[in-house]
């Protein structure tokens, strides 16, 4: 997944939704509206589920996804 | 595999929506009109009618919803957009009419257009956004506001002695001849959000087979004037407001 940095307004409420701790919002770094930005923190546990993207309400979160048939 | 061979276009599984446009949206963070926008704006793409569609803002903090959306608009008095919604539907009987109103628009100033709008059956969807107060003008009491809750005008907690007793209009409306389908969602989690996309898209489905008028009530937070974090909001929500404005359909015809 990719987020917005700029667009994002720190809401929080897709690192609450993703079921496997992947985003934080930045603890101490702003974007230029002065929001701590949410970003992934983790990202190699990325399922790609994109529940972030569903509740994020400036949607500024993008996801990509590949099936691993294991070829 | 890196992230980088992930990142690629035929990978995308959830773009952002084409027909939001790139304006930062007014709306508080963590709003839940931001989500809404988001719902409508991908469904008018998904079933092609961008075109024909007219959406009828409201007063209150969803007033710029034309700004975000890219379809026309018009915007209505205080509380009159099913008024404007029934002459634009009835005039362009061929267009998808929606109109996209908060709780002290459609359910205080609005009430007699709302009533009687949802009573002829126009073929119009009302898309009602419920947060219990009024948002805009910094979080005054409203019809809908919940026995005990704080607002700027119920310091103490309302109580029914002094202002009456909540208003669940939805229930009204779904007694009305002229409704075909009248549902309560939410788009606190993921899941809530794709039922409420469902719910959204059956009634424009409604409005363009002309079967009456369909009213998606979306139980919302005003976290700002609520005074709590989005997420705690989102809690609060399902705890109190869920208690008196059940989610589910009322009317499914
Ligand atoms: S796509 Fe799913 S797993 Fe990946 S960051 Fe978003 S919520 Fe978390
Ligand atoms: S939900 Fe959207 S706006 Fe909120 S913190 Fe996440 S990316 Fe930012």
């Amino acid at each position: 997944m990719t987020i917005d940095g700029q667009r994002c307004k720190g809401c929080d409420l897709c690192v609450v939704a993703c079921p496997t701790d992947v985003l934080l919002l930045q603890p101490k770094e702003v974007n230029d509206r002065g929001y701590h930005y949410a970003f992934a923190a983790n990202p190699e546990a990325c399922i790609g589920c994109a529940a972030c993207a569903t509740v994020c309400p400036d949607a500024c979160i993008e996801v990509y996804r590949v099936v691993d048939r294991g070829e | 595999m890196t992230r980088e061979e992930i990142i690629r276009p035929e990978n995308k599984v959830y773009a952002r929506p084409e027909l939001l446009t790139d304006n930062v949206t007014h709306y508080c963070p963590g709003c839940s009109h931001g989500v809404v926008h988001k719902i409508i704006a991908e469904l008018l793409a998904e079933m092609n009618v961008a075109d024909k569609t007219i959406g009828i803002a409201p007063v209150g903090c969803a007033v710029f919803a034309y700004n975000y959306i890219d379809v026309d608009w018009i915007e209505a008095a205080h509380g009159r957009a099913p008024a404007v919604a029934t002459a634009a539907s009835r005039l362009n009987p061929d267009s998808l009419v929606f109109t996209y109103q908060g709780d002290g628009d459609l359910s205080a100033i609005g009430t007699a257009e709302t009533i009687h709008a949802c009573n002829r059956g126009e073929n119009i969807a009302i898309i009602f956004i419920n947060n219990a107060i009024y948002g805009m003008t910094g979080g005054q009491m409203a019809p809908t506001t919940l026995l005990g809750m704080k607002t700027a005008t119920t310091p103490y907690g309302r109580t029914a002695e002094l202002n009456g007793y909540p208003l669940a209009i939805t229930n009204l409306l779904a007694q009305l001849d002229g409704t075909c389908y009248v549902t309560r969602q939410a788009v606190h989690t993921a899941a809530a959000v794709r039922k409420t996309k469902a719910a959204i898209k059956k009634a424009f489905q409604n409005s363009m087979a002309k079967k009456g008028t369909s009213v998606i009530e979306i139980v919302s937070t005003c976290n700002s004037g609520w005074k709590m974090t989005p997420a705690q909001s989102n809690d609060w929500m399902a705890e109190h407001m869920f208690e008196k404005y059940p989610l589910g359909d009322l009317k499914n015809e």
